[in-house]
């Protein structure tokens, strides 16, 4: 497991146009943690664009759909071109970006250089704010006692650990529980999810359990698929734990409805 | 006959496992395979490098694996023992048998191996009326049960002491009924006393190998019991059963391969018995069996050399990477369907039966890649499981509903703006759907997701339309 | 075709050789030749007392017992004291090694027989070629002076290791084996034994004695 060094090089310019690669969950389901990752550069010092989207293209990816994957993958570098990073609320979609873009494109006369520069310049959102950025503190308040589920592809494909412990423990009056087995995997693995429903059931099973045994009041995550995955399953179990993306507590954009949870009027 | 194979019928399985309280109930031990193995690597300075040295050396030896062979052949005759050649697992039963026929043996103990699972050894020795004992007790409790192993290390992990105990009363009439065996320490005592008989009227013994070491014509077991070492120094003789793909250079090369073995399989620093075997015995000795016979096994293994799969023989079955996974951790062993669970059954078992057969497997993963964290020859077990993947989507073998929802999903996807109408419509309906509690506890086409768990509602706009009617206020 | 030469040929081909390319062979013959170390942990290395204390303490971790003798004449005695304090009988089997012969045991009141067990013995006695500093691992190797069986039969399993036999590792010992029996040779056995036997297949209960002894008593002598 390699953790994402600080590029060398050139001095990073003084306004770094950073293209938001919100991922497909974000766009639709839940934009806070879009504009939570555009407060969170903005204030980093960034200037934020937003190219017209689509998907990163992993499910076609994992399902072993390659010229899919190829296909919307070359979408994306061209999409991103202009920007001078690529920046990614998601550990997964990071991933995909950064460490199997090249594998995609292998051999391949012009598109193998673009898509090591593309991995090259991508990152995932709060291993950019910490090592790149330089982030040490962010400017937000949070009263209450939250858990970190580290996501397994972030953690392992891109070596996100400490970043967010480091920018969480800057926040005031936030207390962070260890969550036991924080690096075992939720069981959500994209369409694992559904194709696969009891046996991921089972696995967030034991995720739940861990995630009640801490007592906090939210878990957080960098990844939205792993985030609703874990709040289905306490909601479903009953459990008042709420499920916030890592970057909506940073940002200072926690009081609005947590994942899966409605307006409060409408809440039984 | 060919060993049975369930694993397409995975899900079924799985179900089955999951449902089964006793199972869940002893799985529920295993978890300290996890921490021992990263206390013991912890402690040693070293073992990330001498994980990277293993990987190196298994892949020089796959690339020079003839010459290796015939190097590791020669060593064997020239100690005085014999070397056979099968192609598959009828051939390596068949040498076996034929073997143990003309040294005329009634009954034989065997040590652990994965091969012999793989070739379904035991039932063609019956077969031929040699009574097979399993040695290693969790084999030889397996063994009672009329069970396969559920794992490559500890194949009766999925049973409780007390599963045991009634496997015991029921075959080992002879002993006092009224005995107790509550504690697993009695469990053991009694095993111990029962197979002692076994070790010392076998007439012929028959392992397996970790390694195969070409320098010396040795093969090296690594146990901890000690079943091994009986089942291979007291009979008349030893026959060792091996794959390919077990031959290491030399002695000092076997002996980076064990710094890694131990430590990622229980945590131990090294085994407590590790047995370098060389030939017969000699005229000298004491003891000793008087005839050494390894029988070299391909089964598909020489086909996966030089092609996408490769990496697999690196594999020194340590157990880590079932150790480390979600997916084994919830169903056990034997919900795999075949001879190799885990990751590592995921990416070996399309290779040794097919893709057909083996499918499943590889699909049944969340690519958490923990398995390729800690294998100790860094075998990129995720990576060959998407490869196992795309070789069933180009011959279409995947489910028609996945191919179908991915051609649809890809349709809308690379066109930007169609996508976001789409998207935006979509949100928007589903936002209302929720009709404001935010979740979903049932959708069409999500059964396998909102059976076990609520589904979280869009927030109502998608994030590029509202970015861009923001837009006219910011940039 | 043969099967052996089945074998071959599937490897060649999946391989994309002949077998003859001399490059190739010249690497095979070097490796086998120079056999090189990799990586050798430090854990066991340092000067004779220095790899005792590590020897020890791995031994120990591994639930096998140590103790020291300065002389030889000191181990019978020694070997009775643990005998007696486990409530063990006193007789022992042993081969023979003359090294073991040599030992005052008429100065005990043990019952000392030779040869190889019939699987009756409680108690067996064998003297180590080598011990490894890096794992607490006796080596030993068959033959009449210890024979094999004598390992694995015995309820509790002593071995006498001299001081000095004490390598740091495992490369120390083979570099002493082809120093005795030849580069590319070996006897039939060559065990390397790290604590008692045991097992973990009941509910991962850690247990003693699954197969081979229950004890390992470790005597270091000099």
């Amino acid at each position: 497991m390699n953790a994402m060094a600080p590029p060398s090089g050139p001095t990073r310019k003084a306004q770094p146009r950073v293209g938001l690669f919100v991922t497909c969950l974000v766009d639709i389901i839940r934009p806070t943690v879009g504009f939570a990752a555009v407060k969170l550069l903005e204030d980093a010092g960034c200037k934020v664009v937003v190219p017209s989207q689509t998907c990163c293209g992993q499910p076609a990816y994992n399902s072993g759909d390659r010229t899919n994957s190829k296909l919307l993958a070359r979408q994306a570098i061209d999409a991103f071109e202009d920007c001078d990073y690529v920046v990614v609320p998601s550990g997964s979609c990071g991933g995909m970006l950064i460490k199997h873009y090249p594998d995609l494109f292998v051999g391949e006369p012009d598109l193998a250089g673009r898509a090591e520069r593309f991995a090259e310049k991508s990152y995932e959102l709060i291993s950019f704010l910490v090592d790149v950025m330089g982030v040490d503190k962010v400017n937000a308040r949070y009263e209450g006692t939250v858990a970190y589920h580290d996501s397994c592809a972030g953690l392992r494909e891109l070596g996100v650990k400490r970043q967010p412990r480091r920018l969480l423990a800057g926040v005031e009056g936030l207390t962070l529980v260890e969550l036991n087995e924080a690096e075992t995997c939720c069981g959500f693995g994209g369409l694992f999810a559904t194709k696969y429903g009891e046996l991921s059931n089972a696995i967030v099973g034991r995720k739940a359990e861990d995630i009640r045994a801490t007592k906090a009041d939210t878990v957080l995550a960098g990844d939205l698929g792993c985030l609703m995955n874990m709040a289905g399953k306490l909601s479903r179990e009953g459990s008042p734990i709420k499920a916030r993306h890592v970057a909506e507590i940073l940002a200072g954009m926690a009081d609005g409805p947590a994942i899966g949870e409605g307006k409060p009027e409408a809440a039984r | 006959m060919t060993v049975v194979a369930t694993s397409t019928k995975f899900k079924e399985n799985a179900h089955e496992a999951l449902t089964d309280a006793r199972l869940q109930g002893a799985m529920g031990f295993s978890g300290n395979f996890v921490t021992r193995r990263a206390a013991a690597a912890a402690r040693l300075p070293e073992f990330e490098a001498l994980r990277d040295s293993a990987r190196a050396i298994k892949d020089h030896t796959l690339a020079h694996l003839d010459l290796y062979l015939e190097a590791y052949e020669a060593k064997v005759r020239a100690s005085g023992g014999e070397v056979h050649y099968a192609q598959d697992a009828d051939e390596a039963r068949k040498i076996i048998v034929d073997l143990c026929r003309s040294l005329g043996a009634k009954s034989v103990t065997k040590g652990k191996s994965m091969i012999a699972e793989e070739i379904g050894l035991n039932h063609a020795l019956e077969e031929a009326g040699i009574e097979p004992f399993e040695t290693d007790l969790g084999e030889y409790i397996i063994q009672l049960r009329g069970e396969k192993p559920s794992h490559i290390l500890a194949p009766a992990i999925h049973l409780r002491a007390k599963d045991v105990e009634q496997e015991f009363r029921k075959a080992h009439r002879d002993l006092p009924p009224d005995r107790s065996l509550a504690e697993p320490e009695q469990l053991v005592a009694e095993a111990r006393q029962v197979l002692r008989a076994k070790f010392l009227t076998a007439d012929v013994g028959i392992t397996g190998a970790n390694f195969l070491v070409a320098e010396t014509g040795t093969s090296v077991i690594v146990t901890n019991e000690g079943n091994g070492d009986l089942t291979q120094t007291l009979p008349e003789a030893h026959i060792v059963i091996a794959s390919i793909e077990k031959i290491v250079p030399t002695l000092e090369d076997a002996a980076q391969l064990m710094r890694v073995l131990a430590r990622s399989a229980t945590g131990q620093d090294a085994s407590v018995y590790t047995t370098l075997s060389t030939g017969p015995r000699r005229p000298e000795d004491l003891d000793g069996p008087r005839a050494y016979h390894v029988v070299i096994l391909d089964n598909g293994r020489s086909n996966m050399l030089g092609g996408e799969f490769e990496d697999m023989l690196r594999c020194i079955r340590c157990g880590a990477c079932m150790n480390h996974c979600p997916v084994y951790q919830a169903v056990g062993g034997h919900a795999y369907g075949w001879v190799y669970p885990g990751p590592m059954g995921a990416v070996l078992t399309p290779s040794l039966i097919g893709v057909a057969e083996g499918g499943q497997l590889p699909n049944a993963s969340t690519f958490c890649g923990r398995c390729e964290a800690v294998c100790p020859v860094r075998i990129p077990l995720p990576g060959m499981m998407r490869h196992w993947r795309e070789r069933e989507f180009e011959r279409r073998l995947s489910p028609a509903p996945l191919r179908y929802g991915l051609g649809f999903w890809a349709f809308f996807a690379s066109r930007p703006t169609l996508y976001r109408l789409a998207t935006a419509l979509a949100a928007r309906a589903m936002h209302l759907g929720g009709r404001g509690k935010g979740r979903f506890s049932w959708l069409p086409f999500a059964g396998g997701w909102t059976r076990y768990r609520d589904l979280a509602a869009p927030e109502g706009a998608t994030f590029q339309s509202r970015w861009r009617s923001r837009s006219g206020a910011v940039q | 075709m043969s099967s052996r030469a089945a074998v071959f040929a599937g490897i060649r081909r999946s391989l994309g050789v002949v077998g003859d390319e001399a490059t190739r062979r010249f690497e095979v013959e070097t490796r086998l030749k120079q056999a090189p170390p990799g990586v050798v942990p430090k854990r066991g290395q340092g000067d004779v007392s220095a790899r005792l204390a590590t020897f020890k303490a791995e031994a120990e971790r591994a639930q096998a017992s140590v103790t020291e003798v300065t002389e030889w004449a000191e181990a019978p005695a020694e070997i009775a004291r643990f005998l007696r304090e486990n409530n063990c009988p006193a007789m022992l089997r042993m081969g023979d090694d003359p090294l073991l012969a040599g030992m005052p045991w008429s100065e005990t009141s043990l019952a000392v027989l030779r040869g190889a067990s019939d699987g009756g013995d409680v108690n067996a006695v064998s003297a180590a070629f080598a011990g490894i500093a890096e794992t607490g691992t006796l080596v030993l190797v068959s033959g009449p002076d210890n024979p094999t069986s004598l390992n694995f039969l015995a309820e509790n399993h002593i071995v006498v290791v001299p001081r000095d036999a004490i390598e740091a590792d495992y490369e120390g010992v083979f570099a002493k084996l082809r120093g005795v029996y030849g580069k590319g040779q070996a006897p039939r056995t060559v065990n390397f034994i790290t604590g008692p036997s045991r097992s973990a297949d009941i509910e991962q209960t850690l247990l003693l004695g699954a197969h081979g002894p229950k004890r390992l008593h470790i005597v270091v002598v000099g």
